[in-house]
């Protein structure tokens, strides 16, 4: 770990850097890509909606000795309907029936406990109207709705539009790639699925907000110099929260896939999973999308500034005239496919 | 709350770091003393976890009433609700409104759930019913026998007058002292064929008093006799008998009642329903120009209007009590008014002692019948506790190796501020366990699974503060400076960053609790809390600790475990600092 110690201490150095703002294209063009098998994937796939869309009812049962197949059999022939049985970590059984109303699904659990031999009071019943998560569902889009607006305004006002938009395109991007993820492994949409989804928005944010937060302090009086443009004093801005971004998004992902993977495994299918299944891949996409989309829309916007394009011309004479004099600028920017070479220092705005 | 202002903020007692600890301890002691004190120990858990039954109704916005679905209709519904789920000898069940038109019924393991299901769900269960007999709520002890007089004073006419409040009559003229005659009288009343007027009001009254009013000559009739024995035998004081009565009784059957009259319970014996409350077509409670008393106005459709007529007619000819009809709501007499006149032409007012409150419920029950609004259920959920003790137990397990698995990242990566981290981390979940048992009994919040997950996913939210503020001191110490300054420095920068995310963090909350309804709404109060609480603790507890580390040997001297030691963080030879402190970044002095 101390490698990352030391990666932390040569990031802020600028021993090292990684030219995430000069490759932005390329990482664009993976979003594009992912974005579009997205997409693709929903329009071709679909997202598989849980049972809280389509209505019907989830049984879970004791521990039984009734195989899965026996089981499924019993419940089609007490329903009527498809069931989708599952064997949970503890024994007993999640028995989902799609199109189950809620009269029928007490006969339904009667007979099941009949077959199952165990006494109705333990068996669980989850019953759903179709509306249900359709009500979720609409609310956690206009949740979605309400609060783009008001961290829009938010960031506009704490930052600039500018980066109010590319934090924006962040969180659409996130949201994307994660429903794209769903639909393209055939996860069950759940309210659990639109609460994790929903969660994401605060985090999604909350990554890109700390990056932007250096990179406002970082190009505080970017004009009052000539040494860097401001693509090049984002880009350090990035790498100055690398190692922090890597950190948070660990200590945030060890719980989530402890919930995921211990939580879920215990109990199979439920609540605790579809939550944690969907954070898990928000946040992953959430710490990439600060990193290598979010900065670099920014730079995007602002470097359409008359000042920035000014400033850009400056940086750039003032280098040409340096090498014409035969000097190694000393911060100069490298090609862009090199590891960038700067100097010490995290605030080059502020030296001259 | 946390946009970046470059103003003065508390920092976090930069020089006192004792008092801010105080201040957290103490908070820290309260809240454990008053989770004792109060008995709240653990949080009260959600349904999904204690086990029982979750329904979620709708409220449906019907044509020509778009508009009912409104605050005062929903609490109206959610009051009715309540009353009828506890009606059925249960307690702990509780109703809440959430969000704009639906509501929770969670109904504790332990009891019925179908039935539960059919008393939340049914509606429109209102009746008007000719009022046969009254009587004070108590059974006919020494006290029925008493006064066999036709002129009873008998404990009927105090009670009536007591109940005026409550039990407004049709026209202001009707008079209340005349009520104990007026009964007995009324007993003898044609349409009402109960010859022996018996003093307590009909206890022992006799056996065909039962009939309708408006059937003529009834004969006399086993099962009127039976009612008449039950009427007298009823005890409405009892809470159990008043649960039991009038149920299943069909509409066009004489039925008995009970109700409260200003603070006492009174019991009628009712005639079959004259008007339903589906027949009103709108009411509501308003001020009487005339009178400015507060009074009730009702309206109904053509078919109620017709059959008000009618009864009304023939109860103004009657005497006490029998010219009053009884606005019974799920078997409980609401109110009582008398008649003095026919009311036709579909419009009738109920005046008498109403205050604003008190009219404007009765308005509001009947103008939408026994609920305000009708419902649909939206999903009803029962959960064993079993399963959903396996579910807690599976998260807190769950959150416990989380936790270990980001405390040994963070010691590893960390060293010795990871301790710091972590005790940070330690109080954070001593306020929120705290503040959750509180706010049990405080606002009834309940602990349900995805509101453990929220608490599990805010560990990374919490933890995340403590590394923006490490790595800035790092930062700092990678400046050259040593680690007093640098534990100063790197705070209002660290301060900024944290406010600003835990702000939109809080916003994303805030906003999935206002705008959605159950499971995500306990997800979303856990995440603001924690979100709220991590302020709180990196303000008052973390940067404290951290100013007062700095002063021990262990972290100023940069021990190689202390995870500040200058070397390996590449700190800068010492050249360079002191050039770099000779140009203090502007910026740092307006923010610090």
């Amino acid at each position: 770990m101390s490698k990352l110690g030391d990666l932390g201490a040569k990031l802020y150095r600028g021993e090292v850097g990684y030219d995430f703002v000069g490759k932005r294209f390329l990482w664009y063009g993976v979003s594009i890509l992912i974005t579009i098998t997205a997409i693709v994937a929903l329009a071709v796939q679909g997202l598989n909606m849980g049972i809280e869309f389509k209505g019907g009812a989830v049984f879970t049962t004791p521990k039984t000795t009734a195989s899965v197949a026996k089981v499924t059999e019993d419940a089609e022939k007490a329903s009527g309907h498809d069931a989708i049985v599952q064997e949970l970590g503890t024994g007993g059984m999640r028995i989902q029936i799609s199109g189950l109303d809620t009269d029928a699904a007490a006969d339904v659990k009667k007979q099941l406990a009949a077959d199952l031999k165990v006494t109705e009071a333990d068996i669980n019943a989850d019953l759903v109207g179709p509306s249900w998560g359709e009500q979720i569902a609409n609310k956690a889009w206009t949740g979605l709705g309400v609060f783009m607006v008001l961290v829009v305004i938010y960031l506009a006002i704490a930052f600039e539009w500018r980066m109010a938009v590319a934090a924006l395109i962040a969180l659409i991007h996130d949201l994307t790639i994660t429903v794209g993820v769903y639909a393209l492994v055939g996860f069950e949409v759940t309210p659990g699925t639109v609460i994790g989804l929903l969660t994401i928005l605060g985090y999604s944010l909350y990554d890109t907000v700390v990056v932007f937060d250096g990179l406002k302090e970082g190009s505080k009086d970017i004009t009052k110099q000539t040494r860097y443009t401001f693509s090049e004093i984002a880009n350090r801005s990035i790498n100055g929260t690398l190692v922090r971004s890597i950190n948070t998004t660990v200590v945030a992902l060890l719980p989530v896939a402890a919930l995921l993977f211990i939580g879920g495994g215990f109990l199979g299918a439920g609540m605790l999973n579809d939550i944690s299944l969907s954070l898990f891949v928000g946040l992953a996409a959430g710490a990439y999308s600060s990193i290598f989309i979010a900065t670099p829309l920014v730079v995007d916007l602002k470097e359409r500034e008359p000042a920035m394009k000014a400033l850009k011309k400056r940086v750039l004479a003032k280098r040409a005239s340096a090498a014409a004099r035969g000097e190694s600028p000393d911060d100069a920017q490298g090609s862009e496919d090199e590891p960038q070479v700067v100097s010490q220092g995290r605030q080059p705005g502020r030296r001259r | 709350m946390a946009a970046p202002k470059k103003g003065r903020r508390p920092t976090g007692a930069q020089g006192r770091p004792g008092r801010a600890l105080a201040i957290i301890l103490i908070a820290m002691v309260a809240l454990t003393a008053g989770m004792f004190i109060s008995k709240q120990t653990t949080p009260r858990l959600g349904i999904d976890l204690a086990g029982g039954t979750s329904i979620t109704l709708k409220a449906k916005s019907e044509p020509g009433k778009e508009n009912a679905v409104n605050e005062t209709n929903m609490n109206t519904a959610v009051g009715i609700i309540e009353r009828r789920v506890n009606g059925l000898g249960v307690s702990e069940a509780e109703v809440q409104t959430q969000g704009r038109d639906h509501i929770i019924v969670n109904i504790p393991k332990g009891m019925n759930e179908k039935q539960a299901r059919e008393q939340v769900g049914t509606t429109a269960q209102l009746y008007f019913r000719p009022v046969i007999a009254f009587a004070d709520g108590a059974p006919a002890a020494p006290e029925g026998a008493q006064s066999p007089s036709p002129s009873a004073s008998g404990s009927g006419a105090p009670k009536a007058e007591d109940g005026n409040k409550t039990s407004p009559s049709a026209t202001p003229s009707s008079s209340a002292t005349s009520q104990g005659r007026a009964l007995s009288e009324g007993l003898k009343a044609p349409n009402a064929p109960t010859p022996t007027p018996s003093a307590g009001e009909s206890k022992k009254a006799d056996d065909k008093a039962a009939p309708s009013p408006s059937a003529s000559a009834p004969a006399p009739d086993p099962a009127a006799a039976d009612l008449q024995a039950k009427f007298a035998a009823l005890d409405c004081t009892n809470e159990a008998q008043r649960a039991n009565v009038g149920t299943g009784v069909k509409p066009t059957d004489p039925t008995l009642a009970c109700g409260q009259r200003g603070e006492q319970w009174g019991k009628w014996l009712l005639g079959p329903a004259a008007v339903e409350g589906k027949d009103v077509k709108s009411a509501k409670g308003e001020i009487d120009p005339q009178s400015g008393q507060w009074i009730v106005t009702m309206n109904f459709n053509d078919h109620g209007a017709d059959a008000f007529a009618k009864v009304t007619g023939e109860l103004a000819a009657k005497q006490m009590p029998q010219n009053q009809f009884a606005i019974v709501l799920d078997g409980d007499v609401i109110s009582d008014p008398s008649v003095s006149t026919a009311i036709t032409g579909g419009n009738a007012q109920i005046s008498g002692g109403f205050t604003q409150q008190s009219a404007q419920d009765l308005g509001n029950m009947l103008s939408y019948g026994a609920l305000p609004l009708s419902f649909q259920e939206d999903s009803v959920t029962t959960v064993t506790a079993a399963l959903g003790g396996e579910q807690l137990r599976a998260g807190l397990i769950a959150g416990a190796i989380g936790l270990l698995l980001v405390v040994v990242y963070l010691l590893v990566y960390y060293r010795g501020l990871a301790f710091i981290a972590i005790v940070s981390l330690l109080v954070s979940a001593i306020l929120t366990y705290t503040i959750m048992a509180l706010l049990g009994k405080g606002i009834g919040f309940a602990l349900n699974l995805p509101a453990v997950c929220g608490a599990i996913v805010a560990i990374g939210i919490t933890a995340d503060s403590f590394i923006v503020y490490f790595e800035r001191i790092r930062d700092e110490i990678r400046e050259g400076r040593t680690l007093r300054p640098a534990v100063e420095r790197a705070w209002p920068r660290a301060r900024r960053t944290i406010l600003v995310s835990d702000f939109v963090s809080f916003l994303a909350a805030a906003v999935l609790f206002i705008v959605t309804v159950g499971k995500v709404q306990g997800f979303a109060f856990t995440l603001g809390l924690t979100t709220l609480l991590d302020v709180v603790v990196v303000f008052l507890f973390t940067k404290p600790v951290m100013t007062l580390l700095a002063r021990t040997k262990f972290f100023s001297s940069g021990h190689p475990w202390s995870g500040l030691d200058p070397k390996r963080l590449g700190a800068k030879p010492p050249l360079r600092s002191s050039r770099r402190t000779a140009a203090p970044a502007p910026v740092e002095a307006k923010e610090a």
